[in-house]
């Protein structure tokens, strides 16, 4: 049940976090009435605030950020590095506490990690080096209470739907990088998640890869309509992929705007060329090298 | 063993033996290892078979391969050097079990905690650069002539080297396959059992072996002075023995028992390797 917005013309949020400083709730949702009129967001992201303490200091990465994420979304966390993008991934994992503010899941306070949210990471060693690609993901949905059968049915299933049936018996390190990140996308979809983290996780693989592998995370995604958060610094990824593109800028970083991209897919459309260039000057007002650190 | 479908990614060492193999002579590298082996082995006997017998060296200093091999024969028909061997595996074992045990709680005090850490990190730098046979005589003072204080040397010779070794294991575990285990609600011993523990292997084994070697070599260091101890003496014993009575072929019968035993407990941490973490590509083949 993945809802559609029902714009034709893509449309630029204007509300940006800072806006509303103080205020609670609607921070952010100036995009898409038409998604909330049903029910409550999966995920609540309010005033979020995280930081590291170095030598005894705070360092604030993450400033005040809110947003929301609805069932079925597809959400593009952008940013130049060091926003704090993948801190913040990793807050709604559960791995860091925010210093300040909330981040809910269905209404109920995060507060450890766990496979309702399950995480793909950039790095290729994220799968366990001491398990078949089968076992891989298998072993998940073991240790999440499924029995050993249904577990090696599942796994069987969503590996073939990764299309690496053939690879199954392998262990990792017999793997190419673009096959191990299909094996975590697999591990994680196996979960059958609320929603899935993705920690740029095409990042480390080359261009044709990636690509083939942003087309086919799309194809899946419209299939099992799966609920995304995605970390990327690719202008272009988050076009592709995304319902709506959280652009946030330098640390201790806000929300500049969120950008409704669901119905911009078509690159030769002048609503594509539109929306690439105000994305390009959010980041290019951050201070990024546009042409070649963002836009490839 | 399904090594040739283990070792597809590894395309570094083929390169580098090729290298060696243009370098000298194609004929001879191109003959299986164990072939080549061999051949050297046959080799070094016969020319030190044709020494001890053209030089006219006196016999009891050294002695040729034939009586080496008559000695050998004998002493594990008699039961003499089975004895030894037993004696001297039992002590080694008990030593290793203990040594294990201690690093084992050094180690996860070492996880949890800091202070934990620093006393591992002190103790190890004072510890394990000290060659373990030197507490010997402080061992004989503390548990008299038993195998009790045989056993202690041992204890610390291994202790060691496993402790630093699986700590450093432990502490350099991928972050991300940290996260990945946490990620599934995997918390406590679930979590060191099903991702610390395989994470840290590679750590685990290669400790594991530089502490059997180090116990090894102490223990025959530790019974050659300390001689015989409860009922019966070890390996270092037997040699000492049979060269206070002159019987030198068995001087080097119980030498090669050590080699062999060494190469034994050798094969089988690299068996153990080929079957777990040089299998799942966590340490290289060679």
């Amino acid at each position: 049940m993945r809802e559609q917005g029902e714009r034709h013309t893509p449309r630029l949020s204007e509300g940006t976090n800072r806006d509303f400083g103080g205020e609670h709730g609607d921070a952010v949702s100036t995009g898409s009435t038409e998604t909330r009129a049903s029910g409550r967001p999966l995920l609540t992201v309010d005033h979020v605030r995280i930081g590291y303490v170095v030598d005894g200091r705070l360092n604030v990465a993450v400033g005040d950020v809110s947003f929301e994420i609805w069932p079925g979304e597809k959400i593009m966390l952008l940013g130049p590095s060091g926003c704090g993008k993948s801190t913040l991934l990793k807050a709604v994992a559960g791995f860091i506490e925010p210093v300040g503010g909330h981040i809910s899941i269905e209404g109920h306070d995060l507060i450890q990690p766990g496979p309702d949210r399950a995480v793909v990471f950039q790095e290729f060693d994220q799968l366990f080096p001491w398990r078949t690609v089968a076992d891989n993901v298998a072993y998940p949905l073991r240790v999440t209470g499924k029995e050993k059968n249904e577990a090696e049915a599942t796994a069987r299933r969503f590996i073939e739907m990764m299309g690496l049936s053939h690879a199954a018996e392998r262990y990792p390190h017999q793997l190419s990088g673009g096959m191990k990140q299909r094996v975590a996308i697999a591990r994680a979809l196996a979960l059958e998640p609320l929603m899935l983290l993705m920690d740029e996780p095409f990042g480390s693989l080359d261009a044709q890869t990636r690509t083939r592998l942003q087309k086919e995370l799309n194809d899946i995604a419209d299939r099992t309509s799966v609920t995304i958060l995605f970390v990327t610094h690719s202008i272009q990824e988050a076009l592709l992929l995304g319902h709506r593109v959280v652009v946030l800028g330098q640390p201790p970083s806000e929300v500049e705007e969120i950008v409704d991209v669901r119905n911009v897919k078509d690159p030769d459309t002048e609503e594509f060329i539109e929306v690439r260039r105000r994305l390009r000057e959010l980041l290019a007002g951050e201070g990024e090298d546009v042409d070649h650190a963002i836009f490839e | 063993m399904q090594s040739s479908s283990e070792v597809d990614t590894s395309s570094a060492a083929p390169e580098t033996s090729g290298a060696r193999k243009a370098a000298s002579g194609s004929r001879w590298s191109s003959l299986p290892t164990v072939v080549r082996r061999s051949i050297l082995l046959v080799a070094i006997v016969l020319l030190w078979q044709l020494y001890v017998t053209l030089s006219g060296v006196s016999p009891l200093l050294f002695s040729s391969p034939l009586d080496i091999a008559e000695a050998f024969w004998e002493g594990w028909t008699s039961g003499d050097l089975v004895g030894a061997t037993l004696v001297t595996l039992r002590i080694l074992g008990l030593g290793m079990l203990i040594g294990m045990l201690v690093a084992a709680v050094l180690t996860t005090l070492a996880t949890w905690t800091r202070i934990g850490e620093d006393v591992l990190v002190l103790l190890t730098s004072m510890l394990n650069p000290l060659p373990a046979i030197a507490i010997l005589p402080l061992a004989i003072l503390w548990f008299g002539l038993s195998p009790s204080a045989l056993v202690f040397v041992i204890a610390n010779a291994v202790t060691w080297p496993i402790a630093i070794n699986v700590s450093t294991g432990f502490r350099t575990v991928n972050p991300t396959i940290l996260m990945v285990g946490r990620n599934l609600g995997l918390r406590g011993f679930k979590l060191v059992k099903d991702v610390l523990m395989p994470a840290a292997l590679p750590h685990t084994i290669s400790g594991l072996k530089t502490g059997w070697a180090f116990g090894w070599r102490t223990i025959i260091a530790a019974e050659l002075v300390f001689g015989v101890a409860g009922g019966g003496g070890g390996l270092g014993f037997f040699i000492n023995d049979a060269r206070y009575f002159l019987r030198i072929p068995e001087v080097f019968a119980g030498l090669v028992t050590i080699a062999l035993i060494g190469i034994a407990l050798d094969a089988v941490f690299t068996w153990i390797e080929r079957r777990t973490v040089i299998k799942w590509g966590m340490k290289s083949g060679t």
